[in-house]
């Protein structure tokens, strides 16, 4: 435990209160992650209509134009560029990653922020036995769930589109889920910091948005200019649109070290974000 | 305002509301720019995400395409086929943008309207005015696009400096519209289904294809025959109403308190 017992603040001057059913002292990390995580779950139950049509929409939409209507023309101009891939196999599970990531970027920004400013939703789960890293922890399972269902939908609706060329892209599901978490991390780390939403549109239109564009989505990244290649190399999401692809298209067995580079960058991302994150929501609840 | 009142308000609500909007509107619009002051950078770097689409789907699909049908059936550079597009598709998003994720933020959480309604400020004042601002926010993009379109030499007609004006319609069409949508919103999440009808109207299917794939046309790339537009001053006098009506239950701001009052406890 932390310095925060018992201090009038944290706890309320007459002793543990409110302990019914928000978590017992005595709970298990587990139990108490569990009901932070709990409280998204009731949250997104009451809304989760639109945002889940949206994730089936969008996957339908992106690839009706882009990878059937604009995939027509790149296939008619050659395809070499693209390996004899048609343009519909290689954008799919490019997009599939690509599209998790803005999920988990935005569920990153302003619902963690607004948890510690407008709805103080972090502050009322600390005066309750839940630690900072409960809180922390339980909002990332949340993360994670929630982009896991985006990407699996969006696997889905490629199948009937005929973007899928082996039964490995179950395991694109997760390797998008962990691109996201790539991003939900370390900016939910930076959102916690955060006083007003000013800030978010930087990440988005310096961060998200290009990257989005230009990490080898919708081309690939070697037909960007040399200096810009290295750029991409470094950055989650080309190793998350790579992976995914190679386990759409079922070409990973080709390149297996390519692709333990690939999970090694990703998990890299993933565990210096999560570690952020603790530091953060830490320094915020405690100070 | 009691005698006539059903005709006057009916043309207000036909008819551009500017002529009859109060000359307060302009302090609204005074806020964001001097906020705006403060933080430059994140104005300046709206200007960048059509620029990027631009390089990413002129340049980088462009690429992979090569040429497409143009309006007239010859073979047009994708780059120059997409640009304008992308033009129109931005200005629609910028204004959207503006309108419902700072327009909730400002109403739902930092009570910005709240603090606009005590002063002379009527509800219709802070509408247009945030309206104005969402448009000159979407002329200086537009016109910063219209440049890089110059500079890289995207265009065949010196009539593409009209796409500006164009672009300022579709914003405007879009900013009201969006603006009465966000009165509606609940929370956060209700930004979904905001999302869910724009969603068909971005880059994808009037704007990235030649119109042989297009089943029906996308407002953002006919603003003169968008439907959009003509619903958009409408929407401004609801969102705006009058304060001498009686407030419609979901009529924000300025509405019922009671009800708002019982919502945001509800949220929170």
């Amino acid at each position: 435990m932390t310095t925060a017992v018992g201090s009038p603040q944290t706890r309320g001057v007459d002793g543990p209160r409110g302990v019914g059913d928000l978590g017992r002292p005595g709970d298990s990390t587990l139990a108490r992650i569990g009901r932070a995580y709990e409280h998204q779950f009731l949250l997104y139950k009451r809304t989760w209509r639109g945002s889940l049509f949206n994730s089936f929409l969008s996957p339908v939409l992106f690839l009706l134009a882009m990878g059937v209507g604009l995939g027509s023309y790149v296939d008619k101009g050659g395809g070499g560029a693209l390996g004899g891939v048609p343009y519909l196999a290689f954008l799919a599970p490019g997009l599939l990653a690509a599209t998790v990531m803005q999920t988990a970027a935005f569920e990153a920004t302003f619902p963690i922020m607004a948890g510690f400013v407008w709805i103080k939703r972090y502050h009322a789960m600390h005066a309750t036995p839940l630690e900072p890293r409960d809180i922390a922890l339980g909002q990332l399972a949340w993360t994670a769930t929630r982009i896991t269902l985006v990407g699996a939908i969006f696997a889905l609706v490629m199948v009937p589109f005929g973007a899928v060329h082996s039964p490995l892209v179950i395991l694109a599901i997760p390797a998008a889920t962990l691109t996201g978490l790539a991003f939900a991390t370390p900016i939910a780390a930076y959102a916690a910091t955060q006083n007003t939403m000013n800030r978010f549109n930087y990440i988005f239109r310096f961060g998200i948005t290009p990257l989005f564009l230009f990490s080898g989505t919708f081309f690939p990244v070697e037909q960007l200019p040399g200096f810009l290649q290295p750029i991409a190399w470094v950055t989650p999401l080309y190793h998350g649109v790579a992976l995914s692809r190679e386990l759409a298209l079922g070409t990973i067995g080709g390149e297996p070290l390519a692709a333990i580079v690939h999970l090694g960058v990703l998990l890299l991302f993933v565990v210096g974000g999560l570690v952020a994150c603790l530091v953060a929501f830490d320094r915020r609840l405690l100070k | 305002m009691s005698g006539g009142t059903s005709r006057a308000s009916l043309v207000t609500r036909i008819l551009p509301p500017v002529p009859f909007g109060s000359r307060r509107a302009i302090h609204p619009f005074e806020r964001s720019l001097y906020l705006y002051r403060r933080t430059w950078l994140v104005l300046a770097s709206g200007f960048f995400e059509p620029l990027f689409y631009l390089l990413a789907v002129g340049f980088g699909i462009g690429a992979l395409v090569g040429s497409v049908p143009g309006p007239n059936g010859e073979a047009v550079p994708y780059q120059l086929f997409v640009a304008p597009a992308l033009l129109a598709s931005s200005a629609m998003n910028g204004a959207i943008f503006e309108v419902t994720f700072n327009v909730y933020g400002k109403l739902r959480w930092e009570k910005v309207y709240d603090a606009m309604l005590a002063t002379p400020l009527g509800v219709g004042d802070i509408a247009l005015g945030e309206i104005a601002w969402a448009l000159f926010r979407g002329l200086l993009y537009a016109i910063g696009f219209v440049l890089v379109m110059l500079v890289l030499g995207l265009f065949r007609s010196p009539f593409f400096l009209l796409a500006i004006p164009a672009a300022m319609l579709i914003g405007f069409a879009f900013a009201a519209v969006g603006m009465a949508a966000t009165t509606f919103v609940r929370s956060w999440q209700d930004f979904d289904l905001i999302q869910l009808v724009i969603l068909p109207l971005v880059p994808l299917l009037g704007d990235v294809l030649p119109d042989q794939h297009v089943p029906a046309r996308a407002p953002g790339r006919h603003p003169a025959d968008a439907p959009v537009s003509r619903r958009g001053p409408h929407s401004v006098a609801r969102v705006g109403g009058d304060r001498t009506e009686p407030p419609g239950p979901r009529r924000v701001p300025g509405g019922d308190g009671r009800r708002r009052a019982v919502r945001r406890l509800a949220a929170t």
